[in-house]
């Protein structure tokens, strides 16, 4: 056997060995709970699944969750696409700038933006108390209602499909433009029959993604539908575990497929989709387009800042304002403005600093190890025969297409005993969120890693087998730069995201090991609305300087790296 | 159908001069190539001519419609022009008979005259039995000549070629050159096409431009310039040929074998005249040379088919390049009659 072949095998199956573990790993909690929830199906009447499905609270939860999510997609779609499109292809000015905020509300937590909106409105919001405009007492908050769940869910979703969009609108190569201007095609027209159809996968995935986030968002539906007595499927799970605790895991069990189940639904229809629209595009392409808005432009720029200033800048004012009173309730002035709350979450609640740490820990530690896993996985799954790819793809989605309050259940289910052989307890501890972490956030990873590795031309890694290059000189050398943008861009959205989680840990956090999330979630529970506020600028703050330093370094990192830069 | 004018076009990406003070008159109809090395300024001069540069300074005119100056832009959808992309820029989400059918559309054509068409577009390509493919399924040569087939759809006043051939191998390359002229025949169209390659534009071009660091160089027919290269720099870019220096003659001039011989027995010091003679004006007499004649060695020889290409050694040091019916001896000394040579200008 010569030595490149040996090479050669050696690294398809360790490739493999990788694969197969990733699987059985993304598979054993949705297994566990499948198994739990099917459990004493003999019993008849009376087992989980059919007490679950015969309880009316299951199938309005059910239709609530659907409604908020649907129309939370609808709302997403019309944001996002409207920015990507305005910013991807015109000559609109201060694009960093609109990328930058518009991107905010997706860093920021669901739980943290539910909290700015709820103190923007409302008959005790401290903002309209101090400009007057606050309604009488007794009047109903706007935002306990499905309508409003879906608003928020719509705004927090909205950067998923100007994401996906716009990384389908850069792709788009010049040439497909300029082919349909010089026919005589006008903007409008290039826009309607060239890039819209040509686009049309990422604005279907995009609005999958939001309708897929929007379906397991926790948060926004807690911290806005719980008050009002409206629960969806994962505000139903966590109400049913907080008040009667693991006695009632098999029908919680049974709950979670139920999601999960339409979640799925969900993640085909978006794959069927992305294949029906799937080209191989030739040409120069990577650039923004240069699409003139001529005398329109500062139309389109009014719009796009009054948009920004709905959605971002009036809830994080009220938040700020809500940090600085003494209580809910009290205008601000020059007499009541304190830094109270500053002072008893930064001084006296060691809760807050714990909370940090943690998330930071689990967050940093999950973004680093999928980025390691990666790229060998995508790489071992764009050789396998398309049906497999497909299936092991869905497969690795499921822990994220899964609602996190249903992961959630899933490791409980899977770690309330000790590890076997081992003897270690991951319940209860750390260890068990961060394993929930690795599993979820894996395909984050891998997706844009996967799609950086499709549209690579083949003939790039065939060129360096020529030269000699084996297959893990190939992967290091020729693939790896080329694909570094996608998974330097998948491992930061892995960590915006982990350090904001709430939904996951909500169920699986025990005193001490606290994440940030869970600490907003119980004070504003508490009804520490003042303290919840002040935590939450605090993450606001972290999350835009976060976001500011990577900008800065952007010209140092690969093109393509800080989602936000152009 | 209508002519170009180009004046003193430039076009500056910051300090760099893209294209620098270039003006031509294409006439209504003419097939012309501007040619030059990669960086030459010969893509962003075709971009400026579709309207996808803005000119820096100068003006282009359409007949006598101004398309372009430094303050006026008209925009590319409304050149009437067409254009042969190198990538082709075939629309993925259409079928081929969509594809060339969209400029119809967009000019409002439907119904039975917008099959009928399509339908003589793609037999000029002898794509018709390809109509309802995608563009994915169709190979090289066949994408290039549903892109020409998109262009001929409507009738352009100017089509704009981008390097077409670039992608193809050499065998379609030789079909492609065909149809390229075939088309050209059949539409009568304004021709505008960019190329690296000598000899595709020589082939196909009625008139030729040939640019260098953003400056035309030469504008001439390919007779022209084959024969009566400007400088250095053109006689060494389009065909084979020798450079000599000699003590007599200008530029711009014939001269002939007698005087272009004497020119050459002078010292080297006193010839500053660069001079031009191509291998069919160079006669090689294999049989022992006398005293009197001009001498060489040869150098190497390479098999043509139809001929052997010498390079020969003169006694005063220089190369030729010279072309003869039967195989040599490496090495041997040969007496040579040089039939005429033209004077260049000197490179700046």
């Amino acid at each position: 056997m010569s030595p490149s072949l040996t090479q050669g095998s050696q690294h398809r199956w360790l490739l493999t060995l990788l694969t197969l573990t990733v699987v059985l790993l993304s598979l054993a909690p949705s297994l566990r709970l499948l198994v739990e929830a099917l459990s004493d199906l003999t019993q008849g009447s009376n087992a989980p699944l059919w007490r679950v499905l015969q309880s009316a609270s299951t199938w309005r939860a059910l239709s609530h969750s659907l409604y908020t999510s649907g129309l939370g997609m609808l709302i997403a779609l019309a944001l996002g696409s409207l920015f990507a499109f305005v910013i991807t292809l015109t000559d609109i000015r201060g694009k960093a700038w609109l990328v930058f905020c518009f991107m905010l509300p997706m860093m920021i937590p669901p739980q943290v933006t539910a909290l700015s909106w709820l103190q923007l409105f409302g008959p005790a919001s401290p903002l309209l108390k101090s400009i007057g405009m606050a309604p009488p007492l007794g009047s109903p908050q706007p935002l306990y209602s499905a309508e409003g769940i879906a608003l928020l869910l719509g705004i927090q979703s909205a950067p998923l499909v100007f994401l996906a969009l716009r990384t389908s609108l850069l792709s788009l190569p010049r040439e497909l433009v300029e082919a349909a201007r010089i026919s005589g095609a006008r903007q409008t027209q290039v826009w309607r029959h060239i890039v819209l159809p040509v686009t049309r996968s990422g604005l279907v995935a995009g609005a999958a993604m939001a309708f897929i986030s929007s379906l397991g968002n926790f948060g926004i539906p807690a911290m806005l539908g719980i008050p009002a007595g409206y629960y969806v499927l994962p505000t139903l799970i966590y109400q049913r575990m907080a008040s009667f605790g693991t006695g009632v895991l098999a029908e919680m069990a049974a709950l979670s497929l139920l999601i999960g189940v339409l979640a799925l639904a969900g993640v085909a229809l978006q794959q069927y989709w992305m294949g029906r629209s799937r080209f191989g595009l030739v040409g120069h392409s990577g650039r923004a387009h240069d699409f003139s808005l001529g005398r329109f432009r500062a139309l389109v720029t009014v719009l796009l800042v009054s948009v920004l200033l709905v959605i971002l800048v009036a809830p994080l004012v009220a938040l700020v304002v809500s940090s600085l009173v003494p209580a809910m309730g009290v205008p601000l002035n020059a007499d009541t403005a304190t830094l109270n709350a500053y002072h008893e979450v930064i001084g006296r609640q060691g809760a807050t600093w714990r909370a940090m740490r943690n998330s930071f820990w689990l967050a940093g530690g999950a973004s680093v190890v999928l980025m390691l896993c990666s790229l060998p996985l995508a790489y071992r799954l764009q050789r396998l025969p398309a049906r497999l790819q497909n299936l092991t793809l869905s497969i690795i989605e499921l822990p994220y297409a899964l609602p996190g309050v249903v992961l959630a259940i899933a490791c409980i289910l899977l770690f309330v005993r000790p590890l076997p052989v081992i003897n270690v307890a991951l319940y209860g501890t750390l260890g068990l969120i961060f394993v929930a972490y690795l599993a979820r956030f894996l395909v984050v990873c891998l997706k844009p890693v996967s799609a950086s590795l499709a549209q690579l031309d083949p003939s790039l890694e065939e060129a360096a087998q020529l030269a000699g290059a084996g297959p893990w000189r190939r992967l290091a050398t020729i693939v790896m730069p080329l694909i570094a943008p996608a998974l330097f861009a998948g491992g930061l959205l892995v960590f915006l995201l982990a350090v904001n989680e709430l939904t996951v840990s909500a169920l699986l956090w025990s005193a001490g090991n606290e994440t940030l999330g869970v600490l907003i979630f119980n004070l504003d529970e508490g009804g520490e609305s003042v303290l919840a506020s002040a935590v939450s600028v605090l993450v606001v703050l972290m999350v835009a300087s976060l976001m500011l330093s990577l900008s800065l370094l952007a010209p140092r990192l690969p093109k393509g790296v800080v989602p936000w830069q152009g | 159908m209508a002519g170009l004018t180009l004046k003193q076009v430039t076009k500056q990406f910051g300090e760099h001069k893209a294209v620098d003070g270039l003006s031509l008159t294409v006439e209504p109809g003419e097939f012309v190539a501007l040619l030059g090395p990669s960086g030459c300024g010969k893509t962003t001069m075709l971009r400026m001519l579709a309207g996808f540069e803005q000119v820096s300074a100068g003006e282009i005119h359409l007949g006598d419609k101004l398309l372009a100056s430094e303050q006026h832009h008209v925009l590319p959808e409304q050149r009437n022009m067409a254009m042969v992309f190198q990538s082709y820029a075939l629309w993925p989400h259409m079928s081929v008979a969509d594809n060339v059918g969209y400029p119809l559309k967009l000019r409002g054509v439907r119904g039975a005259e917008y099959q009928r068409r399509i339908g003589q577009a793609l037999s000029l390509v002898a794509l018709e039995p390809y109509a309802q493919r995608t563009p994915q399924d169709l190979s090289g040569g066949q994408r290039q000549r549903v892109a020409l087939a998109r262009c001929l759809v409507t009738d352009p006043s100017v089509v704009l070629l981008d390097e077409p051939l670039a992608n193809l191998d050499r065998h379609l390359r030789a079909s492609m050159e065909h149809s390229f002229a075939d088309f050209h025949r059949r539409t009568e169209a304004t021709m505008v096409y960019v190329t690296h390659d000598q000899s595709e534009a020589m082939a196909l071009a009625d008139r030729i431009a040939v640019m260098q660091a953003g400056k035309l160089v030469q504008w001439a027919t390919p007779e022209t310039l084959y024969r009566e290269p400007r400088t250095p720099w053109v006689a060494s870019f389009i065909g084979q040929g020798s450079q000599l220096m000699i003590d007599t003659g200008a530029p711009g001039r014939r001269i002939s074998g007698n005087e272009l011989m004497r020119g050459l027995t002078s010292p080297a010091s006193q010839r500053s005249q660069p001079v031009l003679v191509r291998p069919e004006h160079i006669q090689v007499h294999p049989d022992a040379p006398s005293q009197q004649d001009l001498t060489a060695r040869v150098e190497r020889q390479t098999f043509r088919g139809e001929r052997y290409e010498l390079h020969l050694h003169l006694n005063s040091g220089e190369t030729l390049l010279a072309y003869h019916s039967q195989a040599l001896q490496e090495g041997q000394q040969v007496a040579l009659t040089l039939l005429e040579g033209w004077c260049l200008e000197p490179d700046q």
